[in-house]
């Protein structure tokens, strides 16, 4: 037993060195091949690829959060995407007021879909926007606050399994349909688009596209590093307990549920920051990143890269999201065949996902 | 009118041949007439008591007598103008005589006063109608446009009537024309009957009266009859608020059958399986498709694919929950989660083969004949033969499944396995066999829903999707596993929904729904009727 336990740590110490290493190398190799190498290069790397890059890092940091509540904590949170919309509406909101006067209709401080509904004067929740540091509260701010009420009201009424999926699934949906509406005031289905500029600093121009991949690198080893910390920590080891045996662990003493509450808290903040980087980087927000299939998409990508390994999350998240752009680009039909069947084989023959198949490779060599 | 001419040509009695040629002479003098002469042909046409006499005049009416460029005069059976070509009927004997492009037809011309006198004359034809809708049709029309003539017509006619509804549609023509008499009594009396009356025309005639002018006079100088006309509006009014109330509440019954068909063999597999079948709206995309298929294989007998299309979605949406038991859901028993995930992948990959065999497109499913149309109760309330069909199969579906499951062995191997999976299985009931057929059951339920949502929705590969997320809410509201439950939360669902709507719309409506179903799931975490005992304790 311990043997193994050691094999474990030790692998997982090894695999995560790796990992934070690769993304340290990415971090360098990225900017390098965009800014320095000539585009007449083979080597030279196209903006529409660094932004791809940059998208599937954000999706990781998405999927490390849903790992960590679903993969360590059992919760099975269908609706993780409306945590990761909220961060992103909050920074489309920032985007917006950076336009000012250069938007279509050319007003100081409405953005354009409120000047086209003919209204006078900015909703209060839009006001403080126009402030970068305040924009960055929300993005975390935001999502905390849906989260702590949504779980101190579901888990203090211990709605668990199927039922807690089902209604987080609900919220999403509600959410959906309320950004749709034109008079909530976040610009309805069109949602926001037509971004200028970051903190001064054109979006189209490749050097600020570059800043912006390694802010995600960054901000994707910081909460793996984090994630790391609090499933290793004392703390970690009560929510898998809560995970593998909810009520055993609530008669040994602990609160259950203020342990699932801030494990559910912190993953949506990761979740809003993951938002509110890939906005900037796409381009546009809007509701459709609500939709429940968004958000059932995530858990697909932890379950085929191996929930319950922070390390599996994230590998998934890349590896389905690339063969998304790549189906959807070559054969846009075989896409949902393939993505329906990864579910299914994924769930009958891979309950760890890819992790799973690795230290059956180790112990062979 | 299509009825009010066909009406027409089978009750005039018919006449002599002889007559035929005299008949068509004065119909050839049209051409030429002026406006007045016309009126004096019309009024020979309708004396020489022809068999085609009133065709003619409608036809007038209606613009569609034309004089072709060899001098003839036919009737065109449409004249719509987007036709290339319109298609000639003679005027004696209402055959067809070919067709003719519109530009070589000259239009023989009506006016104001023609017509008005021709309306009278149709009128009066109609009046004199077997059929009791023909002249209900008829009386609607003349009050509507009330003159001294029409109104000399309905009153002649008041004496004679016998139908309730054409009768109490005369009366509101003549109150209504009463109201404009010099005698305060009358006009009392006018307004004392239209207060029985609840359609807008006659409200809004009524609130003319007593609505002041800008000088403070009122359109009614008498005192009295003003009161009158206050109390009938406010009479009116909370009948027609009342008649208002019962149409939200059929919307919302419809609605909640809707729901509860979609739900219950969502409930089913749930309850007794422990299992998530996100694939759920997918069997009641099949069962819509099925339909689609009936109807493309017999596209002349509409009227049956419906009855047709339910057992043949109930089979096809149970064979495919069958297989999907068999290939997948069995390999992940007591692992809820992983279901709700392969499931979900098994929704993605029906969708898109639906894409790949039909097209994304929707697809038009018709509504047969029988199942469409109104059925008018009064003036302010009319109910959607469709809607009305509905309630009534879902109300059959769901007591046929009572049934099953109460009375039948499978639904005593159903309830025992969902009770105690062991025990049942100790007993000697084959678990796996009644697995396989709940799930069967469950998606051909799904399937039967399908048909009717065909009849409501557009049929589309996207169609299933729509309702899962409804259909989730309804069996976690009712409770798991419990199909009284299911009933009431769909029925209530659907009812709250429409409650909602006239207040805060059909979005908003639905968020507040959702909204007060998740804080709902926080005081009940099993729903409104929980299960009890052994078997709630595995889930």
């Amino acid at each position: 037993m311990t043997d193994r336990a050691f094999f474990s740590n030790l692998l997982r110490d090894r695999s995560s060195a790796a990992f934070l290493t690769l993304l340290a190398a990415l971090a360098i190799a990225v900017p390098v091949l965009n800014l320095v190498v000539p585009a007449s290069s083979p080597f030279h790397l196209s903006t529409y690829v660094l932004t791809l890059v940059g998208k599937y890092l954000c999706y990781a940091m998405l999927a490390l959060a849903v790992d960590l509540v679903w993969g360590f904590c059992g919760i099975l949170s269908l609706g993780h995407a409306a945590f990761f919309a909220l961060g992103g509406y909050a920074m489309g909101m920032y985007l917006m007021r950076q336009i000012g006067t250069r938007g279509v209709y050319g007003h100081p401080i409405l953005p354009d879909f409120m000047v086209f509904l003919n209204w006078d004067a900015l909703p209060w929740f839009w006001l403080g926007f126009d402030r970068f540091w305040f924009a960055m509260i929300m993005m975390a701010l935001v999502p905390a606050t849906l989260a702590f009420v949504f779980g101190w009201l579901a888990f203090r009424s211990r709605v668990t399994g199927v039922y807690l999926s089902i209604i987080t699934q609900a919220l999403t949906y509600a959410l959906m349909l309320a950004f749709f509406r034109n008079d909530m005031g976040f610009g309805g289905n069109n949602g926001f688009t037509d971004f200028k500029d970051i903190l001064g600093a054109d979006l189209q121009q490749d050097s600020t596209r570059v800043v912006l991949l390694v802010v995600t690198i960054a901000a994707l080893a910081l909460s793996f590093l984090a994630c790391q910390f609090i499933v290793a920590s004392r703390a970690g080891r009560v929510i898998r307990a809560i995970r593998d045996a909810e009520s055993r662990t609530r008669f040994l003493g602990y609160r259950v549920e203020s342990f699932k509450l801030w494990v559910f808290v912190f993953s949506a903040m990761v979740a809003g920051v993951a938002g509110a980087l890939y906005v900037p980087q796409v381009g546009i927000i809007n509701p459709s990143e609500f939709a429940p299939i968004n958000s059932i998409e995530v858990v697909i990508w932890v379950a085929v890269g191996g929930r319950g390994t922070l390390l599996g999350a994230a590998i998934g998240a890349v590896l389905v999201s690339y063969a998304k752009t790549y189906f959807t680009g070559a054969l846009p039909e075989v896409w949902l065949y393939a993505l329906g069947s990864l579910f299914v084989l994924a769930t009958l023959f891979l309950p760890r996902g890819i992790i799973g198949l690795m230290p059956v490779r180790q112990e062979a060599r | 009118m299509p009825l009010l001419l066909a009406a027409l040509i089978w009750t005039t009695p018919a006449s002599a041949q002889s007559g035929d040629d005299e008949f068509l002479t004065a119909v050839g003098e049209l051409r030429e007439a002026s406006f007045a002469d016309k009126e004096a042909i019309a009024e020979r046409l309708m004396a020489s008591g022809h068999a085609s006499a009133g065709a003619v005049l409608t036809a007038m009416l209606e613009d569609r007598l034309f004089s072709t460029q060899e001098q003839k005069v036919v009737i065109v059976r449409s004249n719509d103008e987007s036709l290339t070509s319109f298609e000639l009927l003679d005027p004696v004997s209402l055959d067809g005589a070919g067709s003719a492009a519109p530009a070589s037809l000259t239009r023989i011309g009506t006016n104001n006063r023609l017509r008005r006198f021709l309306r009278t004359t149709v009128a009066r034809f109609a009046l004199a109608s077997p059929d009791a809708g023909v002249r209900l049709a008829a009386v609607k029309d003349m009050v509507r446009t009330l003159d001294e003539s029409t109104v000399e017509l309905l009153k002649t006619r008041a004496s004679s009537e016998t139908d309730p509804a054409v009768r109490r549609e005369i009366e509101t023509g003549l109150a209504l024309a009463a109201l404009d008499s010099a005698d305060p009594a009358d006009r009392l009396r006018a307004v004392t009957t239209l207060s029985s009356r609840y359609s807008t025309e006659v409200r809004n005639r009524l609130a003319s009266l007593v609505e002041p002018a800008p000088d403070g006079s009122f359109a009614e100088t008498d005192e009295a009859v003003r009161v009158a006309a206050t109390d009938a509006i406010e009479s009116i009014d909370s009948t027609r608020q009342l008649y208002s109330g019962v149409e939200t509440l059929f919307f919302g019954l419809s609605l909640g059958s809707v729901l509860v068909l979609a739900a219950t063999g969502l409930a089913i597999t749930f309850g007794v399986m422990g299992v998530i079948n996100m694939a759920h709206g997918e069997m009641m995309m099949l069962g819509a498709y099925t339909t689609y298929v009936v109807q493309m294989l017999m596209p002349n007998a509409i009227g049956w694919s419906i009855p047709l299309a339910v057992p043949a979605a109930f089979v096809v949406a149970g064979l495919a929950g069958i297989l999907l038991e068999r290939t997948v859901i069995r390999f992940l028993y007591g692992r809820p989660l992983e279901t709700l995930l392969a499931t979900f992948g098994v929704s993605l990959v029906l969708q898109q083969l639906v894409r790949s065999v039909f097209s994304a497109n929707n697809r038009a499913v018709e509504t047969p004949a029988w199942m469409s149309g109104t059925l008018q109760l009064n003036e302010a309330l009319g109910i959607t033969f469709n809607r009305l069909y509905i309630i009534g199969f879902t109300l059959v579906v769901f007591s046929i499944l009572l049934l099953v499951l109460r009375r039948t062995r499978l639904g005593l191997e159903i309830r025992a396995v969902a009770q105690n999976r062991g025990m049942a299985r100790s007993m000697g009931i084959r678990s796996e066999w009644v697995d396989a057929a709940t799930f069967g059951l469950g998606s051909g339920i799904a399937g039967v829903a399908g048909v009717a949502l065909s009849q409501l929705t557009n049929v589309g590969p996207n169609l299933g999707q729509a309702y899962i997320i409804d259909s989730f809410m309804v069996v976690v509201f009712g409770g798991v596993g419990n199909l009284w439950g299911t009933f009431i939360g769909g029925m209530s669902l659907g009812l709250v929904n429409k409650l909602l709507e006239p207040y805060a719309g059909a979005v908003l409506g639905k968020i507040f729904v959702l909204v007060a179903l998740i804080l709902f799931i926080q005081r009940r975490p099993r729903g409104l009727f929980p299960q009890t005992g052994r078997a709630a304790e595995g889930t």
